[in-house]
């Protein structure tokens, strides 16, 4: 479903461009949980920020393939309207817009590319109600500015009732577990199963934790260092990582 | 104001950023045409403007308000040539102004709010935000004088403004003047100019808003504040959309 090959790509900086991405490469399945573990400032959300077209890195090398098509040709828009979903790891702050207003326009945008009907007012909340409870958040919530006054467990929640809601074929979700409380952890890694397991849908799961993988259960586990991935195997490697840390492992691989 | 026996030019302080040629082009009558409106003690007016066209335009207004009157005026300023409003208020007792304006538009246009409000005796207060989006090298001024006489104690005023520029080469000036000789006032006023947030403009894009969605929802988030005190829904939504459809003009 998604096909990463020999991606190079360096970030814009004050002291100029700085290699991040050194040839990555990666393959996740349809119907697959594929987790990304790593140490810092090894170019995890770097990763999800060149997939999903965040403007500040330039791709010097590789390709990526989504669904067939040359993912890097498409505008950021274009890639969320193909399926792809990026949760981010801190949700930006919208002053002045409602996440319904946000969150409707964003849906029947991608709609309208994909040549679909919009939804109306009346199926939009009743699928944003849906969603909503499906991740434990009040309705209230819905109709507040998006992000503002949100607690960081709250933003992280808010990230998977959008996903909900726009019903991505593919989500990159980058450090969704981090600020999460027990609970909320639970609540998130649920919400996660029920929206994304599916035969058609994938997921590439990029966390520090074992405990968010304990409620996703990952299919595949990557090891991502220095801009590249060294090691995938099965979530056994997720629990030897957890054990025994990423210099022991790294040094096996 | 008394009126002027010759055009103004750009040594007048309350022309200061205005386009001089343009308003040669309205000429000395009409420069010198003031609406007059009066309130009683207590009346209350609200009043909603969408101005601005192909030529030059002018609207003053010289408010005088009562004791404990209401004045509210809301304009959508999106003319594609010199459109400037001027208004002159002065405050009775315990007296409110109420004022929400918003400058829109590319092209070379100069659009400007310029008002004068006068608390004139105790207790009154008024509140003005203004707001500015600009592109090309379009220009959106907010010249805002508050004078409180001596005896004007327990006045409130405030006034707001942030300018929005969408390229490089547009601009935005904001003027508060202050000339306060009663000693127990509130006098606020703030201004900020800056550009579009990316970060929000990339969460936009990340959810699947084509780059003109995102620009208008977030220019429409924007200009909110301008218009919250406007309570008459269907007065807001023309304001708003007038405002709005100024942006569609904008190819960026």
């Amino acid at each position: 479903m998604l096909r990463i090959d020999n991606l190079h790509a360096v970030v814009d900086g004050p002291g100029g461009t700085k290699p991040i991405l050194k040839g990555l490469s990666l393959e996740v399945a349809a119907g697959e949980v594929h987790a990304i573990m790593g140490p810092n400032g090894a170019g995890k959300s770097t990763l999800a920020n060149v997939l999903c077209g965040k403007p500040g890195y330039e791709i010097t090398g590789g390709s990526v393939t989504f669904r067939g098509e040359d993912l890097l040709e498409l505008d950021p828009h274009e890639r969320a309207a193909s399926g792809l979903f990026l949760g981010f790891q801190y949700p930006v702050e919208i002053p002045g817009v409602s996440n319904v207003q946000f969150l409707r326009e964003a849906l029947n945008s991608q709609r309208k590319y994909r040549g679909e009907e919009p939804l109306s007012g009346g199926e939009f909340l009743k699928l944003a109600k849906d969603k909503a409870a499906l991740l434990k958040m009040d309705m209230d919530m819905l109709k507040r500015q998006v992000n503002v006054g949100f607690s960081g467990g709250e933003k992280k929640r808010a990230e998977m009732v959008q996903m909900g809601i726009l019903d991505p074929a593919f989500a990159v979700l980058d450090e969704t577990d981090s600020g999460l409380d027990i609970d909320a952890l639970r609540v998130v890694g649920e919400g996660i199963n029920s929206i994304m397991r599916a035969p058609e849908k994938a997921v590439l799961l990029i966390t520090h934790y074992q405990r968010l993988l304990d409620v996703v259960k990952p299919d595949r586990v990557s090891v991502l260092a220095d801009g590249r991935i060294i090691q995938t195997g099965g979530p056994d490697l997720a629990l030897r990582l957890e054990e025994e840390g990423y210099d022991a492992v790294m040094a096996d691989a | 104001m008394p009126d002027l026996a010759t055009l103004p030019t750009r040594r007048d302080e309350a022309w200061r950023y205005a386009d001089i040629d343009a308003a040669g082009r309205l000429g000395l009558d009409a420069i010198n045409a003031w609406e007059e409106i009066t309130l009683g003690a207590g009346e209350t007016l609200r009043r909603c403007e969408v101005v601005g066209g192909d030529a030059p335009e002018l609207l003053r207004l010289r408010l005088t308000l009562g004791e404990g009157a209401r004045a509210e005026l809301f304009v959508t300023n999106a003319g594609r040539d010199y459109t400037r409003v001027e208004v002159e208020v002065t405050l009775g007792k315990g007296a409110h102004f109420e004022f929400g304006g918003v400058t829109i538009g590319g092209g070379e246009a100069v659009r400007e709010f310029v008002t004068t409000t006068v608390h004139a005796e105790p207790e009154a207060t008024s509140n003005q935000t203004v707001r500015s989006v600009h592109w090309d090298t379009g220009t959106g001024n907010f010249l805002g004088e508050i004078k409180v006489v001596r005896h004007a104690q327990k006045t409130d005023a405030a006034q707001d403004f942030k300018g929005l520029l969408l390229e490089a080469g547009a601009s935005a000036n904001a003027v508060p003047q202050l000339e306060i000789f009663a000693d127990d006032v509130k006098c606020a006023h703030g201004a900020t100019v800056g550009q579009l947030d990316e970060s929000a403009r990339f969460y936009m894009a990340a959810r699947g808003l084509d780059p003109q969605a995102a620009q208008r929802l977030l220019v429409q988030a924007f200009l909110g504040d301008a218009f919250v005190a406007l309570e008459d829904e269907a007065e807001h939504a023309r304001l708003l959309d007038a405002a709005l459809d100024a942006l569609g003009g904008a190819d960026l």
